[in-house]
């Protein structure tokens, strides 16, 4: 039982996390004002590194946003009752991550106040007009998704959205691989293999944010999370983990399979200074060998060490992302083949690119949004999970 | 109702007095009237000006009369050269008074193009 | 938003007899210019769109191409209102490129710059409809329309785009330009609308660029490609550029 004195600490502690998010997400905003007023000559982004560090973290938010939604389909879809228990968790992390990285993306437009001319002149040949569509209806179908299971007259409606949630967030995943699936001319993308690999890519990221926080809403209500339960997830993770692994892997060792990709290999895995350190160290080692030791070592099965592996995973999947956005900018596109090339536009040269403050400000700025719509969601409604005895299914 | 409809007069009576008083003051440049009258400019020249940006932009039709350099040519001030430079110069004027921002002079140059022409004439 | 609509013809047939005649007079007026005096400039109309049956294009000549001279670029900073910084974050238009054949050694130089393909991957990636193709075949962005994402910048294959990083002053009447915008070489088509060639082509000392409507069979630059070999740059995208090169 909470003592009166430890409700007194918690209600002081959820006011200080909010505020501390909401600082973070007022220091984003405040940048993109000096972003606005001086353009973006204040970031660390180029005209040869045109995507940067606020893209890193829009692309993380969403594609986790839809890998999130898993959990939610396990329970909707394919009827297992501890899932079920935490579709509507899953769903508020879905939105919060959502928002976050869709207001990191527009906020980092050149003309953001203009936001409104992607809806009044629509481009059916563009991926990001289509994202547009597949992001918003996202949004809603979600929100109605929650709507079917928090609503006791709407449960009925439950299994038809989340059927159609659970198809609309394979499409958007895609959608988000193909927005770099369909730039053939550059080395780094132009690959088929770049919408599955962030759909298992989606499927990690999102079931690890959901444990982490999962992890926390357990330790704020002082409960203990099933010790059977957990196993499942965190077999399930490292089930991800090693998927995601392997797409990873698939896509590299195809393009070294292809004669003229492989001096961009080259420069991915081994010679590019930061790149290959943060694939090799960040991504490999820190997000997928550390993380797969954390989850199935026999000695440790306390569930701090599945909320650490988490952790690992998700900063293994920013270093993954900068590497593959920044990395795949930085090598320098190939537009004279059998030539070396030079000139004042940076030709045949690796493209410099520092992140600057701003930049971070904003990706934190994103990251609080979501912390902010997840934390006040979870103190005023309950989205705890409801666990009925566990019984294998 | 009595006191609403006093209410209503007393916060009438400055708006009349003020409607009058504070007109904006504004450099029309060389002038003149060569698409239509004053009064129906006003209130329509920004949808001939975003017509015409389409047409021009989009489809190469470059008829000089509603064009944006063409309005510049006559109204900017005789002073300066330009329609944005001032608070009294012709864009400026009005559309602080109407506190409607003008979109167009971040890209577009706000000065008469033969003045440019001369000042950049190397 | 239908009131807003206007109609075109309404427009273009608002007085033509006064415009006519202010032209005339204006015209008179234009010429007899005393330095120091107003200049008024004489407004040169085409009230006809871009033709569909055009396809400007250029062939552009390596061999005659002189390594080290930057001429076209100057001219087309000075043309565009472009500084001529080459800085990371500064817009470049055009720029010559040095290459070198890897296996054989053989040097050459070339100027680089927006191909105007038939099949524009910019302008399918643009979410607005900014990024657009002329009927004859010049592609450009809408600025009204650009909201800066920056996607057509990581589709075009040849780098051609500039995004324009800081707030602008003092741009060319004819060439409006600013903060937050994606840009690149227009084929100066306020030029070419007036019946003149590009800046770049214009300047060249050695003529090593030629300008002119690819469509046009009787046409110098058509004429030419059919005489001698040119090639397309990354011809295996199929995007059918209407800049040609010859010697490479």
């Amino acid at each position: 039982m909470p003592t009166l004195a430890s409700l007194h600490f918690k209600n002081r502690l959820y006011w200080v996390l909010l505020s501390a998010g909401m600082l973070v997400a007022l220091a984003g905003l405040y940048a993109v004002h000096l972003m606005e007023h001086h353009g973006h000559i204040i970031t660390g982004m180029n005209n040869q590194i045109v995507w940067g560090l606020p893209h890193v973290f829009a692309i993380f938010l969403i594609v986790a946003a839809s890998g999130v939604l898993n959990v939610a389909s396990i329970g909707s879809v394919f009827g297992k009752a501890i899932y079920k228990a935490r579709a509507p968790l899953a769903s508020l992390l879905s939105i919060a991550m959502l928002a976050g990285g869709l207001t990191v993306l527009m906020l980092d437009l050149g003309r953001p106040d203009r936001i409104m001319v992607a809806a009044t002149n629509y481009n059916l040949t563009s991926v990001f007009a289509w994202n547009v569509v597949l992001y918003s209806g996202m949004f809603a179908l979600v929100i109605v998704y929650l709507w079917t299971m928090m609503e006791r007259r709407m449960n009925p409606w439950n299994k038809p959205a989340g059927l159609a949630v659970f198809v609309w967030r394979f499409v958007l995943t895609t959608g988000t691989g193909l927005i770099f699936a369909f730039l053939t001319a550059r080395q780094a993308y132009g690959s088929a293999l770049l919408p599955p690999m962030f759909i298992v890519l989606s499927f990690a990221w999102g079931l690890a944010v959901f444990h982490l926080v999962q992890t926390s809403i357990y330790m704020w209500n002082e409960k203990t999370i099933d010790s059977a339960i957990l196993q499942r997830k965190k077999h399930l993770l490292g089930i991800f983990v090693i998927g995601s692994l392997y797409m990873v892997a698939t896509y590299h060792l195809t393009n070294l399979y292809f004669a003229h990709q492989t001096g961009f290999e080259h420069f991915i895995l081994f010679d590019g200074g930061i790149y290959p350190a943060l694939f090799w160290w960040g991504y490999v080692v820190l997000g997928n060998l550390l993380p797969l030791l954390l989850l199935y070592l026999p000695g440790i099965q306390r569930d701090r060490w599945a909320a650490l592996a988490s952790l690992l995973i998700i900063i293994g999947g920013f270093a993954l992302l900068y590497v593959f956005i920044i990395g795949g900018q930085a090598y320098p596109l190939n537009i004279f083949p059998g030539y070396e090339v030079s000139s004042s536009f940076a030709d045949g040269q690796i493209a410099a690119y520092r992140p600057s403050l701003y930049e971070f400000l904003l990706g934190f700025g994103g990251l609080a949004i979501a912390f902010i719509i997840t934390t006040v969601s979870v103190r005023v409604l309950n989205f705890m999970p409801q666990d009925k005895p566990y019984i294998a299914d | 109702m009595k006191l609403l409809a006093s209410l209503l007069l007393c916060l009438c009576i400055p708006a009349v007095w003020a409607a009058g008083a504070d007109m904006p003051k504004i450099d029309i440049g060389k002038g003149g009237q060569c698409v239509k009258d004053p009064q129906w400019m006003r209130k329509n020249h920004m949808r001939l000006l975003k017509h015409q940006r389409d047409e021009t932009v989009r489809n190469g039709v470059r008829d000089e009369k509603s064009s944006l350099k063409n309005c510049i040519e006559c109204h900017a001030s005789i002073k300066d050269d330009s329609v944005i430079a001032r608070d009294d110069s012709f864009c400026v004027a009005c559309h602080r008074y109407e506190a409607v921002k003008v979109d167009c002079f971040e890209c577009h140059s706000g000065e008469r193009k033969s003045a440019w022409l001369q000042r950049n004439a190397k | 938003m239908s009131d807003c609509k206007i109609n075109p013809t309404e427009i273009n047939m608002v007085d033509l007899k006064r415009r006519s005649f202010l032209k005339t007079s204006l015209g008179v007026v234009a010429v007899a210019i005393a330095p120091g005096m107003l200049l008024f400039d004489v407004a040169h109309g085409k009230s006809e769109p871009a033709s569909g049956k055009v396809r400007w294009g250029m062939l552009i000549d390596t061999n005659q191409c002189k390594d080290g001279c930057n001429d076209c670029v100057g001219a087309c900073n000075k043309e565009n209102g472009l500084s001529d910084k080459t800085g990371a974050t500064d817009p470049q238009w055009i720029r010559k490129i040095e290459l070198k054949d890897s296996s054989s050694g053989r040097a050459l130089s070339l100027p680089m710059m927006c191909q105007h393909c038939e099949h524009p991957p910019c302008v399918d990636v643009c979410p607005t409809t900014a990024s657009f193709k002329r009927a004859d075949g010049i592609v450009l962005v809408d600025k009204h329309r650009c909201i800066g994402c920056r996607y057509c910048m990581m589709a075009c294959p040849y780098k051609a785009r500039s995004f324009v990083h800081e707030p602008l002053h003092d741009q060319n009447p004819d060439v409006p330009r600013g903060k937050g915008t994606v840009e690149s070489c227009t084929l100066c088509v306020h030029r070419v609308d007036q019946g003149q060639r590009p800046a770049c082509a214009e300047a060249c000392p050695n003529k090593a660029i030629l300008f002119g409507d690819l469509n046009d069979a009787n046409s110098e630059i058509a004429m030419k490609i059919r005489s001698v070999a040119s090639a397309q740059v990354r011809a295996d995208l199929q995007l059918n550029p209407g800049i040609r090169y010859q010697g490479l």
